[in-house]
């Protein structure tokens, strides 16, 4: 078992770079959730570590070992793809078994590997199926099972949950983090879903266009992010953001009736604009007045989520805990927890603490 | 009139007819035979829903037969007749043919084309299609190797007929011969192998159309199991013959049959080339040279030839239908 480590890792297409020297350290046995928006270059970044993308410049180790130019076979790695990517024409057993096959190991010591593989995933009773006989979720555990059986260094995970329906996508979740507890190896996970981030994660690595935005722990991320990029995509529903003008120390926000949230000592001078993070559960509406009107409000049963317009065009969602009645395009008032405000430099967008 | 008039008319008259036999076969359906009123009209509906597919079927269906079932029992019944059609003779032709050494000849040969050139073309195109597939000028070689595809047989057999010509000035086989200081010779004249020369003539024609298939089977290919296999630590040779042929499977069965039934078909060749000499005549160049003469063992070849590529076309389409799904 080992971590692994990229050091200022470029990835070029020509003359597009879409990877822009990344700096990461993963420490054995860490569970490391790559996340961000679509094309932001996590999936690059993973199958650069699996060595199926070439690594442009820069360094990648696995262990102690400098795996940048070494094959993907050789280089103690295990991938489970969105797609699933087992090979149709062959059974359960030996889809799992392709890997060991391939490096020339003994055909009972494949038996003994395969076996033990398919019992942790429950597998046993579909060794002998064709992978066209199976559901989503079981040809999901036999892509698992494949990677297990090759006893790698590090497991990696490409949206492995993304073709799931809603409620397997939970079951898979957990069997996931119950394997990563049972098999304790490094596993490096790409998501575009932050709840899938949240609840798996060691560490979030949380990337945009090519650059890293920010690493820790989840609710490092979630308390404490660095820009207003992280506040807004970690978090659901996301966090809402107001504009608001510094005066005195304080920064007042049109949006909330010119309330005045007391600031960070960063602030800038007065009269200059900054960006106010507030959290959906420290807002809260009450009915009259005219900060905003009520544009819809979502019952999920234990909390409702109230869709907020301000008469800028602002846009706020409010968690609701209790279920008042207030007439969906009606106006309303807005209060916060001011002391549960982030601050944000309107034009670079980075966090002022 | 005019033909281009005669023409013209004939296209509306057809058109017409067909447009006229589908619109009112239908309306009789649904207004006079299963109206949808009254007190059935839900259970005239299903009936005529029932029956419409082979209404409208039913021309396809009846020119097929006509054309198709009716010639095969049309011959069936010649071959049982002498030279002239006028006496019976039951399986005579039959027997008087499988004794023959020029039948026999023709069978084995034929035997051997129908082994030779599918595999070969085949062969050839699985592999043009892999190496084509990520070349940046890997089109144009495709386009190259697809287009004798156009040529027809006679053409293409013309062709050949300057590569093996017997004079190191035309043909290139005997140009390499006279460099290395050997006398020419006339490779459609050495015994046995100059079948296979005749063969390399249809192999050089279909290997276009295998490749063009397959190269489309290969894209067809989800990508990540080729990169799940790179990771296994299969090699090349591994993951085109464990991964991505397995996977086409299918696609190689259906042009390796459809190639056997062409090989089945094709005398032009051997009649352009050899004209059946030097014992190359194959099944097909061997019905040729009784047609006109004696229709009676021509009808009878021609049987032959039919019974043995339908269990080749039965296993073609059963291929063709189960890549469908």
């Amino acid at each position: 078992m080992s971590g692994v480590t990229l050091t200022q890792a470029i990835k070029k297409y020509g003359d597009v770079q879409v990877i822009h020297g990344v700096d990461l350290d993963i420490k054995d046995g860490e569970f490391c959730v790559f996340v961000g928006p679509s094309g932001c270059g996590k999936s690059t970044l993973l199958r650069m570590i699996a060595g199926l993308e070439e690594t442009t410049d820069g360094q990648i180790n696995i262990g102690d070992r400098d795996v940048t130019r070494v094959e993907a076979a050789d280089r103690g790695v295990a991938m489970v793809f969105q797609t699933y990517a087992l090979y149709p024409h062959m059974s359960v057993e030996q889809n799992m078994g392709f890997g060991l096959k391939m490096n020339g190991h003994p055909k009972d010591e494949i038996k003994a590997k395969v076996d033990e593989a398919a019992r942790i995933l429950k597998l046993e009773d579909y060794l002998k199926r064709k992978p066209k006989a199976l559901s989503g979720g079981q040809r999901q555990r036999v892509a698992i099972g494949r990677a297990i059986v090759r006893g790698p260094e590090v497991f990696l995970f490409d949206e492995p949950l993304s073709n799931l329906d809603a409620e397997l996508r939970v079951d898979m979740r957990v069997e996931i983090a119950r394997l990563h507890k049972e098999i304790g190896a490094t596993m490096i996970y790409v998501t575009h879903d932050q709840v899938e981030a949240m609840t798996l994660a060691d560490k979030i690595v949380v990337l945009r266009a090519g650059k890293i935005e920010q690493v820790g722990s989840p609710m490092d991320l979630y308390k404490d992010p660095d820009n207003k990029f992280v506040a807004g995509f970690i978090g659901s529903p996301s966090m809402n953001f107001l504009k608001g003008v510094v005066s005195g120390g304080q920064v007042q926000v049109p949006a909330l009736g010119g309330a005045s949230l007391a600031g960070p000592a960063s602030l800038p001078a007065d009269g200059s604009e900054v960006l106010v993070g507030l959290r959906p559960q420290h807002l809260f509406v009450q009915a009259g007045g005219d900060h905003a009107r009520l544009d819809i409000r979502e019952r999920l049963g234990g909390v409702a989520y109230d869709y907020l317009i301000t008469p800028d065009g602002e846009k706020l969602v409010v968690e609701t805990r209790g279920d008042e009645d207030i007439a969906e395009g009606s106006s309303v008032t807005i209060t916060c927890d001011g002391t549960q405000a982030m601050f944000f430099d309107a034009t670079t967008e980075a966090r002022l603490r | 009139m005019s033909p281009v008039l005669q023409g013209i008319l004939t296209i509306l008259i057809g058109v017409g007819g067909c447009i006229a036999y589908f619109y009112g076969s239908n309306l009789i359906l649904d207004k006079l035979i299963f109206p949808a009123r009254n007190d059935d009209h839900g259970r005239n509906i299903n009936r005529a829903t029932m029956v419409r597919p082979w209404l409208f079927l039913f021309p396809a269906l009846f020119a097929l037969s006509l054309y198709l079932i009716y010639p095969v029992i049309g011959s069936f019944i010649r071959s049982l007749y002498n030279r002239s059609g006028d006496t019976f003779i039951g399986l005579g032709n039959y027997v008087q043919m499988f004794s023959e050494d020029g039948f026999r000849t023709a069978f084995l040969n034929n035997v051997l084309w129908a082994l030779v050139v599918p595999a070969a073309a085949t062969f050839f195109g699985l592999l043009v299609a892999q190496l084509t597939d990520r070349l940046r000028w890997g089109n144009i070689a495709k386009s190259l190797i697809f287009m004798p595809m156009a040529i027809s047989f006679v053409g293409a057999s013309l062709i050949w007929k300057f590569v093996y010509a017997n004079d190191p000035d035309i043909g290139i086989i005997n140009a390499v011969r006279d460099y290395f200081g050997m006398a020419p010779i006339d490779v459609l004249q050495i015994p046995f192998w100059n079948n296979f020369f005749l063969m390399v003539i249809l192999v050089w024609i279909q290997t276009g159309f295998a490749m063009v298939i397959l190269s489309a089977a290969l894209r067809g290919i989800p990508e990540e199991t080729v990169e799940a296999a790179i990771i296994d630590g299969a090699n090349p040779f591994q993951i085109f013959f464990k991964i991505k042929v397995p996977q086409i499977k299918g696609t190689i069965v259906v042009v390796w049959t459809t190639i056997t039934i062409l090989v089945l078909k094709v005398f032009d060749i051997v009649y352009a080339m050899t004209g059946g000499n030097f014992a190359t005549e194959i099944l097909p160049s061997y019905m040729m040279d009784f047609m006109f003469r004696d229709d009676g063992r021509a009808t009878a070849v021609a049987f032959v030839i039919m019974l043995i590529v339908l269990p080749v076309m039965i296993w073609n389409i059963r291929q063709a239908r189960s890549e469908m799904r």
